[in-house]
């Protein structure tokens, strides 16, 4: 179980979090995590709660906020998927998502380096920090000064994999080959954005004007962890709707229990502006500067613990 | 029937009709993609290990595993019998199968044999067994070459190194994990 003194250690994490944010004029809120319909993801799978279902993430909820005309929000919060236990998951976990409207993946990016670096200075004494801008993990060290790589998918497959990440889809290996082969040099010398992601895996994300097979979707890796995903968002109710159809066929065919097409969500995305918004697994981040090997070191009472 | 999502180390399923114990289990899950189970396991007949990456929607027999307390009858040729301490059902191994737990064998010594199906396929013993000394050489006072153990035949015919003052007809605890000498016993 967690010592007070890493409790201590998150709580002040948490706090630099809200600082952050709140410095740079963002609204924290709290939006429900019980819903009558979820945002259908092929491979998430949603515990089920009486009619109702519990969140997979905020998104659903925060996107109706932006589509009201907030401009700015964060929120942290537990989500819930069903079957993710393992070094890196836990079925019940948190999740810091935020949304600026106006922007883009790109400027986004930005901003995720500038909050990883300035999380990581904001507590003096983290044990993953093995310096200013220096973070340790395990045996080797990751240096977080800027500015962090951006490399694409179809790069990172062919540096790493020696093939064609389109090749990958077709054989349905995409996610065997990105976590066996190229996850495992992601971000050591410095953190990197993996970004433009072939459009079938970024369902709420912008495509590219200048090459629409691909979304502007991009994934953050330090230390071969992957602790963030985030997007130029999809703002079009007719795409949008036409992805999710396709989701909600995938997870069929999978078996998953999904509830319906998210209908409220279409009608109201209609007025949301240009917008990017990223989800960070914030017990992911904690773990590495808490210096810890598992997630389940890093929360407060992990699963592991609670089981009689 | 097990998933993927059971998978865990020690866990034990059936692959081609054979019994695998999971070794090494990592689960991963890349943004948005599918959940993948890593997995290395080794075949419990064979001690051959392989590794593979397994998704939700794979599927295992459980196979079909269990214990059974037996006693050691006695030895003939190559065939050593045993019994069902509960059933009195009687079965042989041969030495093959035995491995070295041979050296460690006693009459009416109880162990723990695994079955798969009818089939036996391993064989527990007692962590520690008390075996008596057939043979040892005295030590020779005045002996100069500096060794502070010697080499004993213990009742199997199994050759012990123990230190200078076991002699023929102690007893002594082998750990059977490893083959070494413990301690001498009384009685």
């Amino acid at each position: 179980m967690i010592s007070p003194h890493r409790l201590q250690q998150r709580s002040d994490l948490l706090q630099a979090v809200r600082s952050f944010f709140r410095g740079r004029g963002y609204i924290e809120v709290d939006t429900p995590i019980r819903l009558p319909v979820l945002l259908p993801e092929t491979h998430i799978k949603p515990f089920a709660s009486e009619e109702w279902f519990l969140h997979t993430s905020p998104e659903q909820c925060m996107k109706r906020l932006l589509a009201q005309g907030c401009d700015r929000l964060f929120q942290i919060c537990h989500c819930f998927r069903k079957e993710e236990k393992g070094r890196l998951h836990q079925s019940e976990f948190t999740l810091l998502e935020w949304y600026h409207v106006g922007w883009s993946y790109r400027e986004l990016m930005t901003e995720c380096e500038a909050f990883v670096r300035a999380l990581a200075a904001s507590v003096p004494g983290l044990p993953g920090l093995a310096g200013p801008d220096l973070l340790r993990h395990g045996e080797r060290s990751v240096s977080l000064a800027g500015p962090w790589e951006r490399l694409t998918v179809k790069e990172a497959f062919r540096r790493h994999a020696g093939m064609d990440p389109a090749e990958a889809l077709r054989e349905n290996t995409f996610d065997e080959v990105l976590v066996t082969t190229i996850e495992p040099h992601l971000g050591w010398a410095r953190p990197v954005f993996l970004c433009d992601y072939p459009a079938e895996l970024a369902s709420l994300a912008r495509r590219r004007a200048d090459d629409p097979t691909v979304a502007e979707r991009f994934e953050l890796y330090i230390a071969g962890i992957e602790l963030a995903n985030g997007f130029s968002e999809l703002i079009d109710p007719g795409e949008q709707r036409l992805r999710f159809a396709e989701e909600l066929r995938r997870s069929r065919q999978a078996g998953n229990v999904y509830s319906a097409m998210p209908e409220r969500f279409l009608t109201e995305l209609a007025n949301m502006g240009e917008t990017a918004g990223v989800a960070l697994g914030l017990d992911r981040l904690l773990m590495l500067l808490m210096g810890c090997a598992t997630i389940s070191e890093a929360v407060t009472l992990p699963h592991n613990y609670l089981e009689e | 029937m097990y998933t993927a999502s059971d998978l865990r180390k020690g866990l034990k399923v059936q692959i081609d009709g054979e019994p695998y114990i999971v070794t090494e289990f990592e689960f991963s899950k890349p943004g948005k993609g599918q959940a993948l189970y890593r997995t290395k396991m080794r075949n419990m007949i064979t001690g051959i290990q392989f590794t593979n990456t397994y998704r939700s929607n794979d599927k295992f027999e459980k196979p079909d595993l269990e214990e059974r307390t037996m006693q050691f009858l006695y030895s003939q040729d190559n065939e050593y019998h045993f019994m069902d301490t509960a059933s009195y059902e009687q079965i042989f191994l041969n030495k093959e199968q035995l491995g070295d737990n041979i050296n460690f064998l006693v009459d009416n010594m109880e162990v723990q044999i695994l079955f798969f199906g009818s089939k036996p396929i391993d064989v527990s013993l007692p962590t520690f067994v008390n075996l008596e000394v057939i043979k040892a050489d005295p030590w020779a006072k005045g002996d100069t070459s500096g060794s502070d153990s010697k080499p004993v035949t213990v009742q199997t015919g199994y050759v012990v190194w123990v230190p200078p003052f076991v002699e023929e007809g102690d007893r002594i605890q082998i750990d059977t994990r490893t083959g070494e000498y413990i301690t001498r016993v009384k009685g």
